[in-house]
């Protein structure tokens, strides 16, 4: 090779890493200060603070703030204690080479590989129409079964298969002191023939016996929250196996021959010793789900509501959901614009609060740990 | 020297061990007796350190280690299905090659172990962990700073600290793996001063890589080589008049 090519390839094997490594650092300072400066002029204390308008061109974001950091926080109660667990088990229970453990990893890592979309599919056809829908299942044959017996009672009209009409029936469940019929009164006057038809105890059953509320059957807070802790479980799993894997054996080994068991050295020296890296992990993994939207697409997010959830089985707004609605869904464009901006300034800055957060909470930990 | 009444404190009787198919004892038999200090010296990889971890079956944190024979503490087999592990630890105190503090204040390391024994009162665990300084013969470097990190302290000052903590819980036996190997001779010398002290009180068995330690501080010596027990003695006759060619040559340092 001449002198001249060396010189060549040794200028592009040194100054192409250098150029893409520049590249890295340059990708993250258009985003961030394009937001910045586009968005940052929007941000107000009323965006942050009020409810979006007109068709989200007006007003601010504060519904989807607060979906967003209460499926944060619901997701992170699911997520980490059974990541933690899980981790403790692989790393100090499990033999390492069992047949157990091995499947738990695999799982665990094919799990890791599962397109975010298909978790929202999971979601769905597991804790909404499985799960929710059982759930709602019961609680109906449950109220039914008083309905029946509310039916039957003395007063009842119908009692005994009496004939009355659909009117005096509500009205009869109405009076109820026991029971509030609302919904089953309701749904009564829904009734095909009007509320002049006829009927007995067995029509009243049969009419209601599908009538089913949906409460927890339906998308809703818990089920988005469960779904999104599905997809980070893996990262807190490895997160923490790690950081008990840091912990030196020979520390372990003196603690068990000081007559500790083995809980309680995992309680008393291993968990201490590594809670910098368990939490770190774990808010590295909560920051990862905070700003996925695939999984809660079908599984509790919705681009707009009338009040804040209020219970576990209400819908919620979701800043990247709301992001993804300003964006595709707008009736105007340019008055959407610096909304859309300034939500993402927010996605982005809760997000790299989290990141943040993990770090302040490492260089605190640490140096306690030192002084201590 | 009065013939004095030996009382056997450990026994082991046909001690065999394995890793996975690898023999790394075979058919170890010796008894070692209370209040005294019995030396174990052959050279690495004979199996001196992995015999010590049988004795508070440290060993049966390594997975596929299967062990074969009995041993006796007091006459019970430690190895017989009704011992409970963590009783047995408590009673038989262990000092490791590397000193090996926990991350905490020099007090919560010797707390530890009586904490683990339900002890809260903080009047008794100060009685306790001034004992065992004074044990350790590190209270007089260490009353003034027992909230700073064990980690502050020097390697000598560390490895006091972890015989101090092993002391703490009051065993009986305190087994030694090598406890000066990483120290300087000053730290060796003071470490050497409280085996001798501590055996009013313990029975101790220690590894040793280094003969003359052994010369000082045991009363008798068994030298092992290859897996097998070669020979066990008064420490002053395997010394001076060992029985085998072998112990004779490892002793002259003629291999090892």
């Amino acid at each position: 090779m001449s002198a001249m090519k060396k010189s060549i390839v040794g200028f592009f094997a040194l100054r192409i890493p250098m150029i893409f490594t520049l590249l890295i650092v340059a990708v993250i300072v258009v985003i961030i200060g394009n937001f910045l400066i586009v968005g940052g002029g929007h941000i107000s204390w009323e965006f942050l603070s009020t409810e979006p308008r007109n068709m989200n061109t007006e007003g601010g974001i504060f519904p989807a703030i607060y979906g967003t950091v209460l499926l944060v926080l619901i997701m992170t109660l699911a997520a980490v204690p059974v990541g933690t667990i899980t981790a403790i088990y692989l790393t100090e229970y499990a033999r390492q080479n069992s047949w157990l453990a091995r499947t738990i990893r695999f799982a665990v890592n094919t799990l890791a590989g599962v397109p975010s979309i298909v978790f929202g599919l999971f979601g769905l056809g597991f804790f909404i129409q499985t799960v929710g829908a059982q759930i709602d299942r019961v609680n109906w044959n449950q109220t039914m079964s008083q309905f029946h017996a509310s039916l039957e009672a003395r007063q009842s009209p119908v009692a005994g298969g009496k004939i009355a009409t659909i009117t005096e029936v509500q009205k009869y469940l109405e009076s109820s002191k026991e029971y509030d019929w609302k919904e089953q009164i309701s749904s009564l006057s829904t009734f095909p023939r009007g509320t002049e038809a006829r009927v007995n105890d067995d029509i009243v059953m049969r009419f209601m016996d599908d009538k089913v509320s949906l409460k927890w059957g339906k998308p809703g807070l818990i089920w988005a929250a469960f779904t999104l802790a599905l997809l980070t479980l893996p990262v807190v799993i490895v997160s923490v196996e790690e950081s008990l894997k840091t912990v030196p054996k020979d520390i372990r080994a003196a603690s068990l021959a000081l007559g500790a068991t083995k809980w309680e050295t995992i309680r008393k020296v291993v968990i201490p010793n590594s809670i910098t890296g368990i939490l770190t992990g774990s808010i590295l993994a909560i920051g990862r789900g905070a700003g996925e939207v695939a999984p809660i697409l079908f599984t509790g997010a919705v681009y707009s509501l009338q009040g804040l959830p209020s219970s576990l089985s209400d819908q919620f707004m979701h800043l990247g959901y709301h992001l993804y609605i300003l964006s595709t869904q707008s009736p105007d464009v340019d008055a959407v614009r610096p909304l859309q901006y300034a939500t993402t300034l927010v996605l982005l800055a809760l997000t790299l609060a989290l990141n943040f957060t993990a770090i302040l909470l490492r260089s605190h930990i640490r140096r306690r740990q030192i002084t201590s | 020297m009065a013939k004095e009444e030996l009382h056997t404190k450990i026994k082991s009787e046909a001690l065999s061990l394995f890793y996975g198919q690898k023999q790394a004892l075979r058919d170890i038999s010796i008894p070692m007796y209370a209040n005294k200090v019995t030396a174990f010296i052959g050279p690495s990889g004979c199996g001196k350190s992995t015999y010590l971890r049988t004795l508070n079956r440290m060993n049966d944190l390594i997975e596929g280690v299967k062990i074969t024979g009995k041993t006796y503490i007091d006459g019970i087999d430690v190895y017989s299905s009704g011992v409970n592990v963590v009783n047995l630890r408590k009673r038989v105190g262990m000092v490791f090659q590397k000193s090996n503090p926990f991350p905490k204040s020099i007090y919560d390391n010797i707390a530890y172990g009586p904490r683990l024994n339900g002890i809260k009162s903080k009047a008794e665990l100060d009685v306790i962990v001034e004992r065992s300084l004074v044990g350790a013969a590190l209270w007089n470097e260490a009353k003034d700073r027992l909230h700073d990190s064990a980690l502050a302290l020097s390697g000598g000052q560390q490895q006091r600290l972890c015989i101090a903590r092993a002391i703490a819980v009051n065993p009986e036996i305190l087994l030694m793996d090598e406890p000066c190997s990483a120290l300087d001779p000053i730290s060796t010398t003071k470490i050497e001063e409280l085996i001798y002290e501590l055996k009013s009180t313990y029975t101790i068995v220690i590894v040793t890589h280094n003969m003359q330690q052994a010369a000082r501080v045991s009363d008798y010596t068994a030298f092992f080589y290859l897996g097998e027990l070669v020979e066990y003695d008064l420490t002053r006759t395997l010394f001076t008049n060992p029985e085998k060619k072998q112990t004779e040559d490892y002793i002259t340092g003629r291999f090892g």
